[in-house]
C-alpha cells in the first residue's frame, strides 16, 4: 500500500481536472464539426432512409419524413438540439437503424470493447517478449528477424492483412471462421462460438498494433541494458535472466507505458477497418452505415465516443509518464 | 462413394479455386453448415430490410414471414384469404371494401388478433408523424372502421379497382406496437405477427434468423429454422453456396451458369415485371422532340440487349407490361428497325451532320444519359442504348453518378431507370405516366403528358369490370407505341440457384412468383418457405 501512498494523488487529480475542462470545447468543436461535414455532404439523410421506397414516394410524402426526422432544420439547429438532448441524456434516434442511439451504441460497444481489449492485451505481452528478446542480443539474428518484421508489419495496413488472414486461415486451411460472431446457421451467440470467431480479428487487431511495442520495448530495453545500474548487477554475479528481466526490462518498459496511451487512436482506426473485414458487429459497422446515410444524432455519438477515447488515451499516458519520471510534473 | 461425399469433395475444390480469385470475407465451410438438415435452410440475399416493422413499410407486397395480411397471392399471383376469411366484399360503387376476419388467429406471443389490430396498422401508417416511405400507396384510403371485432371496412376516397391488392400488407399488433414510438421502438426490430415464423435474431447487415411458429393458423411449417444471410458481394454470395455454408442464393445470370452442372442444386428462374427503362425528358429539346422518341424505340436492339447482357435470362421489353402477362396488348411488339428510324428523323428533319450526328437548325441531337454508378446490369444497358443511338444519327453521352448527383439533372437529362410491379398494372403505370405525377419525386421522370394515357389510366384504376380494365391498359400500351415516354429495353429474369432438397406439395420441386422490381425477402422460391416439404 505505500506505493499507492506514496503516488502524488492532488498533482495527478488537478491535471485530470485541467483536462476534463479542456475537452469540453474540444468535443464542442467535433460535435458541431461532425454536423457541418454531414450537412455538407452531397448524401440526402431521407433519400437514404426511404431507400428503394422513396424512388416510388410521392414528394410530400418525402417532405413529411424530412420535416419527423427533423433535417428540414438549418444546422445550427439540429447541432444545438441535439446538444441540449444529449446533455439530458437523449442521444436521440438513429435514423438508419431505426432504434435509439444509445440502444445502437450500447449492443455493439460490447463486442468493439472485447474485440479491442483482447488485441491490445495480447499486443502488449508479445510485443513486450518478441522486444526483449530482440534487445538481448542486438545485431543477432533473432534481433534482425523480429526488427525486419515490426517494419514489415507496420507498413501493411490492417485491412489487407485480415484479408490475408482470412485467405490464410478460413479458406486455405479451413482452421477458422472468416467472419461474423457465430456461425451463419447458428442464431444465439454462444461463448464457445463467440470465442472461435473472435480468434482471427483480434489477433489481426493485435499484429497490426505489435511493431510499436516489439520496436519501444526492444529499444528501451537495450538502452537499459548499456546503464550503469545493469553494469553494477552483472559484477556483482547476478544471473543473466535477473538483469534482464529485474533490471533492464524494469527501466526499460517506462517508454513504453506512456506509448500505451498513446496508441489508443491507432488501434480505434485499426479496429474500424477490422471490424468491416470481419463482419464484427461493433461499433465501427455502425460508424460506416451513419456516414453513409448521414445519420446525424449516431454519427455524432459515435465521433464523441472516440474523441472521448483519445482524450482519454492521452490523459493515461501523460499521467503515467509523470509517474514513471519524476522530472516531469503534472502540469500539462 | 455416396453423392454427398463427392459432392463434398467437389465443393472443396471449387471453392479453393475460388477463394483464390475471390478472397473476400466469408464465412467457410467447416462441416456445420446447412447443407443436410432438412429441417433447416440457409438462403444468401443481396438485400437487407431497415426496419421489419409493416409500420414502416416492411413487406408491404406481402409474404413477410413473420407477419400476415389480411390478403396473400399465390404461386400465380392469384389474391387468397389470409388473415381474412374471404375475398372482400366491394360495394356497387367500388369505394367500400368489408372484409371478414379470420376466427381463432393468434399472434406468436398468444395475444388474439382482432379488427383492432388491422384499424391500428392502417391507421398509423396512414399517421403524418409515421416515416413510412410507402404511404402513397394506400392513398385511396379515406378511413378504416371495425364493425365488430371480426369485420373491417375500408372507406376509399374515390374507387379503385386495385384496391384489395393492397390489402396483402402485414398487420401489426396493437397490443406491441401500439404502445411505443411507431419510427425507432424496439418493434422495428423485434417484431411479433401471426406470420409462419418467428424473428429469433437480427445480426444487421449479417442475418436473419426465424424458426417456425408451431401455432401457425395455416399449419406448422416443416422447416423449422430459416436463416437469410445478408451478403451483397455476388461473388461471395457464390462461393458460400458452393461451400456448403448456404442451401440457396438469389445470383446474377452469369454466376448461376456456374451451377449448371451441379447434380444437388436446381435453377429457377422467377419471370419478373422488372423492367430496364431510358426516361425521355420531354423538357430537353432532344428528347422532348417526337421524332426522336419513336426512332429511339425503334434504333434499340432489345434482342441484342437479352442476349448480350442477360445471357439469355429475360425478354425484350416494350412497355411497363412484359410480354407474357396477360395484360400485355398484343401486337405492340417492335422489331429492331435502324431504317425506320432513321426515315422518322429524316422526315421530321434532323440531318446527318459530318460526325455522324444529326441536327435540326441549330438543335444537335444529343443528350446526356446517367445511370446509378456501381450498377454494373444499368451500365451495360446504357451503353448498349447509347451505341444504338448512334447508329441512327444520335448521341447519348453516358455517365455515371449517385443519386444524389442525378436527382436535380432528371428534368433535362435521360436516366437509366428500372421498375415494375406485377401484382396490378395500376401499381407502376399511374406512377410512370400520369401527367399528374410529373416530376413528383421519381414518379412520371419524363415529365411526360399524353391526355389519351391520363384518361385510360384512370379510367381503368376506377372500374373493376376487367374487361374494361383491359381495354385500358391496350389503349396506354398502343399510345406508348405512337409516342413512346420512355425507351423499355428488358424485362429481368431473377435467378435462384438452391439445393435440391425441397419441393412444395404438387410441384417436382420448388416454385417462384411473378417478381416485381425490388426484389427483397419476400422473393425467389422461399416466397412460400412455410410450405416447403424434405424430398426423399
Amino acid at each position: 500500500m505505500s506505493i499507492l501512498k506514496s503516488l502524488p494523488w492532488g498533482p495527478m487529480a488537478r491535471m485530470t481536472g485541467r483536462r476534463a475542462l479542456l475537452a469540453v470545447p474540444v468535443l464542442l468543436a467535433v460535435t458541431f464539426g461532425v454536423f457541418a461535414i454531414a450537412a455538407a455532404s452531397p448524401f440526402d439523410p431521407v433519400k437514404a432512409y426511404a431507400g428503394t421506397a422513396g424512388l416510388t414516394a410521392s414528394q410530400e410524402n418525402l417532405d413529411q419524413i424530412r420535416h419527423n426526422l427533423g433535417v428540414d432544420q438549418p444546422l445550427i439547429t439540429r447541432w444545438w438540439d441535439w446538444l441540449t438532448g444529449a446533455l439530458t441524456g437523449d442521444l436521440g434516434d438513429s435514423a438508419s437503424l431505426r432504434a435509439p442511439v444509445s440502444q445502437v451504441i450500447g449492443e455493439r460497444i460490447g463486442w468493439s470493447v472485447l474485440l479491442c481489449a483482447l488485441a491490445f492485451v495480447l499486443a502488449v505481452l508479445l510485443g513486450t517478449v518478441l522486444g526483449v528478446l530482440a534487445a538481448r542480443r542486438r545485431g543477432g539474428l533473432l534481433d534482425r528477424t523480429v526488427t525486419g518484421a515490426a517494419y514489415a508489419l507496420e507498413a501493411a495496413p490492417p485491412f489487407w492483412l485480415g484479408l490475408l488472414a482470412i485467405w490464410l486461415c478460413a479458406l486455405k486451411f479451413g482452421m477458422l471462421p472468416a467472419g461474423g460472431l457465430t456461425d451463419t446457421g447458428s442464431g444465439t451467440a454462444t461463448a464457445g462460438q463467440v470465442a472461435r470467431h473472435v480468434v482471427l480479428p483480434a489477433l489481426v487487431l493485435a499484429v497490426s498494433q505489435l511493431p510499436w511495442f516489439v520496436l519501444y520495448v526492444r529499444q528501451g530495453v537495450g538502452d537499459a541494458l548499456a546503464e550503469d545500474p545493469v553494469r553494477g548487477a552483472r559484477s556483482r554475479g547476478l544471473r543473466e535472466r535477473t538483469v534482464l528481466l529485474q533490471h533492464a526490462l524494469r527501466s526499460g518498459l517506462l517508454p513504453v507505458l506512456t506509448l500505451i496511451g498513446s496508441r489508443v487512436p491507432e488501434l480505434i482506426t485499426g479496429a474500424l477497418l477490422v471490424e468491416t473485414v470481419f463482419s464484427w458487429p461493433g461499433i465501427a459497422a455502425a460508424t460506416v452505415q451513419a456516414a453513409t446515410s448521414v445519420d446525424f444524432p449516431l454519427l455524432a455519438a459515435l465521433t464523441v465516443l472516440a474523441t472521448a477515447a483519445v482524450l482519454a488515451g492521452n490523459l493515461l499516458s501523460d499521467l503515467l509518464y509523470g509517474l514513471a519520471d519524476p522530472r516531469v510534473a503534472f502540469d500539462g | 462413394m455416396s453423392a454427398r461425399s463427392i459432392r463434398g469433395a467437389a465443393a472443396t475444390a471449387l471453392a479453393t479455386t475460388l477463394a483464390l480469385g475471390a478472397a473476400a470475407c466469408s464465412t467457410p465451410s467447416d462441416g456445420k453448415g446447412a447443407a443436410g438438415a432438412q429441417d433447416s435452410a440457409v438462403v444468401g440475399i443481396a438485400y437487407e430490410p431497415d426496419s421489419l416493422s409493416p409500420l414502416l413499410g416492411y413487406g408491404k407486397d406481402g409474404n413477410s414471414k413473420i407477419f400476415d395480411g389480411l390478403l396473400t397471392h399465390d404461386a400465380r399471383m392469384r389474391l387468397k384469404p389470409a388473415l381474412a376469411e374471404k375475398l372482400p366484399e366491394v360495394s356497387d360503387d367500388g369505394r367500400t371494401y368489408t372484409y371478414t376476419l379470420r376466427k381463432g388467429v393468434e399472434f406468436s406471443d398468444g395475444k388474439p388478433f382482432t379488427a383492432d389490430d388491422v384499424v391500428f396498422t392502417y391507421r398509423t401508417i396512414l399517421d403524418e408523424k409515421t416515416n413510412n416511405a410507402s404511404k402513397a400507396e394506400l392513398d385511396a384510403i379515406d378511413s378504416v372502421e371495425k364493425k365488430d371485432d371480426r369485420t373491417v371496412v375500408f372507406h376509399l376516397k374515390y374507387p379503385y379497382a386495385p384496391f384489395a391488392e393492397r390489402t396483402v400488407l402485414p398487420i401489426a399488433p396493437q397490443h406491441v406496437a401500439g404502445k411505443q414510438n411507431v419510427n425507432n421502438g424496439s418493434f422495428t426490430t423485434h417484431p411479433v405477427g401471426t406470420g409462419p415464423y418467428v424473428l429469433t435474431h437480427w445480426s444487421k447487415g449479417e442475418k436473419l434468423t426465424f424458426k417456425a411458429n408451431p401455432h401457425y393458423w395455416g399449419g406448422a411449417p416443416k422447416v423449422k429454422k430459416f436463416t437469410m444471410a445478408i451478403i451483397k458481394d455476388d461473388d461471395v454470395r457464390a462461393t458460400r453456396l458452393r461451400s456448403g455454408d448456404l442451401d440457396g442464393a438469389i445470383l446474377p445470370p452469369n454466376l448461376a451458369a456456374t451451377f449448371k452442372s451441379a447434380q444437388d442444386k436446381k435453377t429457377y428462374t422467377a419471370k419478373t415485371f422488372d423492367y430496364r427503362n431510358v426516361t425521355l425528358p420531354t423538357a430537353n429539346p432532344v428528347t422532348g422532340a417526337k421524332a426522336v422518341r419513336r426512332a429511339l424505340d425503334l434504333a434499340v436492339d432489345r434482342e441484342a440487349m437479352v442476349k448480350g447482357i442477360l445471357n439469355g435470362a429475360g425478354k425484350p421489353a416494350y412497355g411497363p407490361v412484359p410480354t407474357d402477362s396477360p395484360w400485355f396488348a398484343k401486337g405492340t411488339e417492335r422489331a429492331h428497325d435502324l431504317k425506320k428510324a432513321e426515315r422518322i428523323l429524316e422526315d421530321a428533319g434532323w440531318k446527318k451532320g459530318a460526325d455522324g450526328i444529326r441536327t435540326k437548325g441549330k438543335q444537335r441531337a444529343s443528350f446526356t444519359l446517367w445511370y446509378l454508378s456501381g450498377d454494373k446490369l444499368r451500365q451495360e444497358h446504357a451503353l448498349a442504348f447509347a451505341s444504338d443511338a448512334k447508329k441512327a444519327g444520335i448521341e447519348a453521352k453516358v455517365e455515371s453518378g449517385t443519386w444524389e448527383v442525378i436527382e436535380p439533372r432528371m428534368k433535362h437529362d435521360a436516366v437509366l431507370a428500372g421498375g415494375g410491379s406485377p401484382a396490378d398494372p395500376d401499381f407502376d403505370q399511374y406512377l410512370l405516366l400520369h401527367s399528374s405525377l410529373a416530376g413528383d419525386g421519381f414518379n412520371n421522370m419524363s415529365r411526360y403528358r399524353n391526355d389519351k394515357i391520363d384518361r385510360a389510366l384512370v379510367d381503368a384504376r376506377r372500374t373493376d369490370d376487367h374487361d374494361r380494365r383491359k381495354a385500358g391498359y391496350d389503349t396506354v400500351q398502343r399510345e406508348l407505341q405512337k409516342d413512346p415516354a420512355y425507351i423499355f429495353l428488358t424485362h429481368i429474369d431473377h435467378l435462384y440457384v438452391v439445393n435440391d432438397a425441397w419441393q412444395v406439395p404438387g410441384e417436382q420441386g420448388l416454385t417462384t412468383q411473378v417478381e416485381p422490381h425490388d426484389h427483397g425477402l419476400a422473393s425467389g422460391p422461399w416466397w412460400n418457405v412455410e410450405d416447403w416439404q424434405p424430398k426423399k
